[in-house]
């Protein structure tokens, strides 16, 4: 039933609106993702100049090898991060997926059937945290706070103090070669399928439409009858899913495994988040600037590295860029927030 | 009545007028208060009391009229000036904190001190329980105010103005969330209040409790002054011809149409401490309009029937499928579309473009496999833009930058395109300009040509006179009458919104 309403030929008359929603002028200029592609130039220069092998094929398939796993767990966090919520618990996730299939490899169980079991580990752990913020509506940086808490603190008891190794060699040499043909790791083939997918999803599917619609105004999009509850529980369990993948192959490239397997990447994990554009408030970012942080990301640490810089030192530019990314987005809104709150102090009310 | 009320006016309210841009929420504002009397306000929703009582507060600043409060002209620069003036204000809900105690609450900034600049508690308690006293309650200085009813937090902000020397209290719907017996016990408190010669100004939608507890009566409409009367001049029937008693503005398209089968049955549908036991039903071509006071539970039973909220009891069919509990997808599924009253937060995602927000509730429709041909999209959003001569620049801007009721035809434009059979739509023309209503109107009056059926929720009396078939008035919660559109009048609504349906006219 399609009503025919007015009879009248349509005019379009321009309306111009007060303001474009408060972002600063550069940003209506310069999308974020060209941003980040004239910073990812500045650290290949910037590689290059100290070191002369640094576009070098080897060199870049250590990048690869480096930040696969991270980068996977940076897919499923985008999404999330897309509803307005965050995910903490991604790295212990990883140490806990990682450390049930080595222990249950060590009890003699197929290499197969234990990686199967993390992955079931994986889903159970992001249903938990679903489940405690979706349905019961509980703040998600409090919940998976706690879950990372608690999935390190499981992985310990599963583990301590041993480290499983022997993992047969046919699957560990992930760690050492890369896909054939080319230079990559094989890590960094599966983070570059799966941003495919992740990237055709956030941006021309419904389920991505409706993603960006509860970061934006979620009441609003429950009254469109979207299952805000439901998506958001399904982002939860898909995020669990991969940090036991990246949990699978992280322990497969070091071909040993102990409870503490990458403590604190989660914060690696948020600021690559972050400085691909996407808004903490949510409703905001895209998967190719994800993908294009996980690049710069990858290949600033490498360079880094490689002029002999402490880990340490390093920390400090992973928390610069964090703070960065989170900054410059929302700068027009500081701005304003800081003027109204002058224009509000001295001058009484009317 | 035992006490005489007195020569000396406390405050005089004169030709207070208001206006938000273009709106005029305030016209002439006037009203004389007494010491010794309590005295009521009434009016419709919208008639200007809410501005009357924030100009008061010193909330808002009257454009133009004058204030006189113990026989000087005041200006009131802010809450703070209106409190000096001897002024205070008890909401419907009163904004106490939580973790401090009663006492804390009452002298909230102003405790008494011992030396050391230390609060002085024995004092402070001693201090609470003689207001209490003077008020002729009992309650507990000590307790935190956590947990504390409605009524009794009312009575600590009636208690806080008291110790403030308050000559002039302004109760805005002070009863709305309270039982009988604590209604007794605030008119009780009221009572004491003007023995010891301050004026009350009782704002109520509640004629029994104004013609009962009150000396004087005040009525407004439209944002004017109507009159003031002793009580024993009024009746029921009288003050609520007062308060509605208006020509009908502007003219309503209204197409006769032949109502067919039924697409909506709601049987005893309840949610807990909402409404309870609604029953009606909808049929194709017709609207049916949900009139009543604001929170008597309209929006909620809307919200019920989509399934945004929960119902406890009931059933919601639509083409006689019974509808699940709490789920909107379900219910759109069915063929209902809801039009929110909250354009802002419910209706549109604003910082989304025109034409995702009209995709937004067809996404499944717009592709394969869950993927959006970006194609069917933007051709759905003109379709539906040139139907409802959506004015606007680009196709992608954000609704935000769009006027009231072209945002208005944006939310009507997203559910009109999933073709629903019952449209639901809670305040269609609120904040609207008047042009833009009259389209709305006409787009309501088409839909329903042409076999759609339409729940419409309004405050606005002559917007539900003007276009529905029938009218159901809910008054706290429970339908009160099912008017028919010959019987429907000003009268008859406001009667039966007012909790006064039973009396004969």
């Amino acid at each position: 039933m399609t009503p025919d309403i007015t009879t009248k030929p349509s005019e379009t008359v321009s309306y111009r609106g007060a303001d474009d929603g408060g972002q600063p002028l550069w940003r209506k200029l310069v999308r974020w993702e060209t941003a980040l592609v004239f910073v990812l130039i500045a650290v290949l220069i910037f590689g290059s100049a100290k070191e002369s092998g640094f576009l070098d094929g080897t060199n870049f398939f250590y990048i690869s090898l480096n930040m696969g796993e991270i980068a996977i767990m940076a897919l499923p966090l985008t999404l999330i991060v897309m509803t307005g919520e965050i995910d903490l618990s991604v790295a212990s996730m990883l140490g806990l997926s990682g450390t049930v299939m080595g222990s249950l490899f060590h009890d003699g169980w197929s290499v197969w059937a234990a990686m199967a079991a993390a992955l079931l580990v994986g889903a159970a752990g992001g249903a938990l945290n679903g489940l405690l913020v979706a349905k019961m509506g509980l703040p998600s940086i409090a919940v998976t706070i706690g879950t990372l808490t608690l999935f390190r603190g499981l992985a310990e008891i599963v583990l301590a103090p041993r480290t499983i190794t022997g993992f047969p060699i046919s699957l560990t040499k992930i760690g050492v070669v890369p896909v054939q043909g080319t230079k990559i790791a094989w890590s960094a083939l599966i983070f570059l399928v799966l941003a495919i997918i992740f990237g055709v999803v956030l941006h021309a599917t419904a389920l991505g439409r409706s993603i960006v619609a509860i970061g934006l105004q979620p009441e609003a999009a429950r009254f469109s009858g979207v299952r805000v509850d439901r998506i958001k529980f399904g982002l939860y369990v898909v995020s669990g899913v991969f940090c036991a993948l990246a949990g699978i192959l992280f322990t497969l490239k070091n071909s040993s495994v102990s409870y503490d397997a990458g403590t604190g990447l989660e914060l690696n994990v948020v600021a690559i988040v972050l400085l691909g554009g996407v808004s903490i408030f949510g409703g905001r970012g895209t998967v190719i600037g994800v993908v294009l942080a996980v690049v710069i990301v990858g290949c600033l640490q490498q360079a880094l590295t490689q002029m002999g810089v402490q880990p340490e030192v390093q920390n400090i530019v992973t928390g610069s860029l964090l703070l960065v990314s989170v900054l410059v987005p929302n700068s027009g809104e500081l701005v304003r927030r800081i003027r109204a709150r002058r224009r509000r102090g001295p001058v009484p009310a009317a | 009545m035992n006490h005489p009320v007195g020569k000396e006016p406390l405050l005089v309210l004169e030709k207070a007028a208001k206006r938000f841009g273009a709106v005029r929420a305030l016209e002439d504002g006037s009203v004389t208060l007494h010491p010794g009397e309590a005295h009521a306000l009434l009016g419709e929703n919208g008639a200007g009391k809410s501005t009357l009582v924030k100009i008061l507060a010193g909330v808002h600043q009257p454009d133009s009229g004058r204030l006189v409060i113990g026989g000087t002209p005041v200006v009131l620069s802010g809450p703070a000036a209106s409190r000096a003036a001897g002024v205070s204000i008890i909401y419907q809900e009163p904004t106490l904190f939580p973790d401090l105690t009663v006492a804390e609450n009452i002298f909230m900034g102003r405790q008494p001190r011992r030396a050391g600049r230390r609060i002085d508690r024995t004092a402070m308690n001693k201090a609470a329980v003689a207001v209490f006293e003077r008020l002729g309650v009992q309650l507990d200085p000590q307790r935190q105010a956590r947990g504390l009813s409605v009524a009794d937090q009312q009575i600590v902000e009636i208690a806080k103005a008291l110790s403030l020397d308050a000559k002039v209290l302004v109760m805005d719907e002070p009863t709305a969330a309270l039982t009988s017996v604590e209604v007794e016990r605030l008119f009780d408190v009221m009572r004491t209040l003007r023995e010891q010669g301050a004026a009350v100004l009782f704002i109520s939608h509640r004629i029994e409790e104004v013609l009962a507890s009150c000396q004087r009566v005040t009525i407004m409409r439209d944002g004017r002054f109507v009159s003031t009367a002793p009580i024993e001049e009024v009746t029921a029937d009288s003050i609520i011809r007062s308060m509605v008693g208006r020509e009908l503005g502007a003219l309503f398209p209204k197409t006769e149409t032949d109502p067919g089968e039924t697409v909506l049955e709601v049987d005893h549908l309840t949610r807990e401490g909402v409404f309870e036991d609604i029953s009606f039903s909808v049929r194709r071509g017709e609207i049916v309009a949900l009139a009543g006071l604001v929170g008597a539970g309209r929006s909620e039973v809307a919200r019920a029937i989509f399934g945004i909220d929960r119902r406890t009891s009931g059933t919601v069919r639509v083409n006689g499928r019974s509808l699940r509990n709490g789920a909107p997808a379900a219910a759109m599924a069915a063929g209902v579309a809801l039009v929110p009253e909250d354009r802002r937060q419910q209706g549109l995602v604003m910082d989304m473009g025109i034409d995702r927000n009209v995709a937004l509730a067809s996404l499944g429709r717009l592709g394969r496999f869950g993927l959006i041909r970006r194609g069917s999209e933007r051709d759905l959003a003109s379709t539906w833009a040139d139907r409802l001569q959506l004015k606007f620049g680009r196709m992608k801007n954000e609704v935000s930058t769009l006027s009231g009721g072209n945002q208005q035809k944006v939310v009507l434009g997203k559910w009109l395109a999933r073709g629903p059979s019952l449209l639901i739509i809670d305040e269609p023309t609120r904040g609207i300009d008047v042009g833009t209503k009259a389209e709305v109107h006409r787009i309501l009056d088409g839909l329903v040509s042409d076999g759609m059926a339409v729940l419409m929720i309004s405050s606005e009396l002559p917007e539900v006179l003007g276009m529905a078939d029938r009218v159901l008035v809910l008054h706290e919660g429970r339908i009160t009458a099912e008017l028919s559109r010959a019987e429907a009048d000003e009268d008859s609504i406001m009667r039966a919104a007012t909790g006064y349906a039973a009396v004969a006219s």
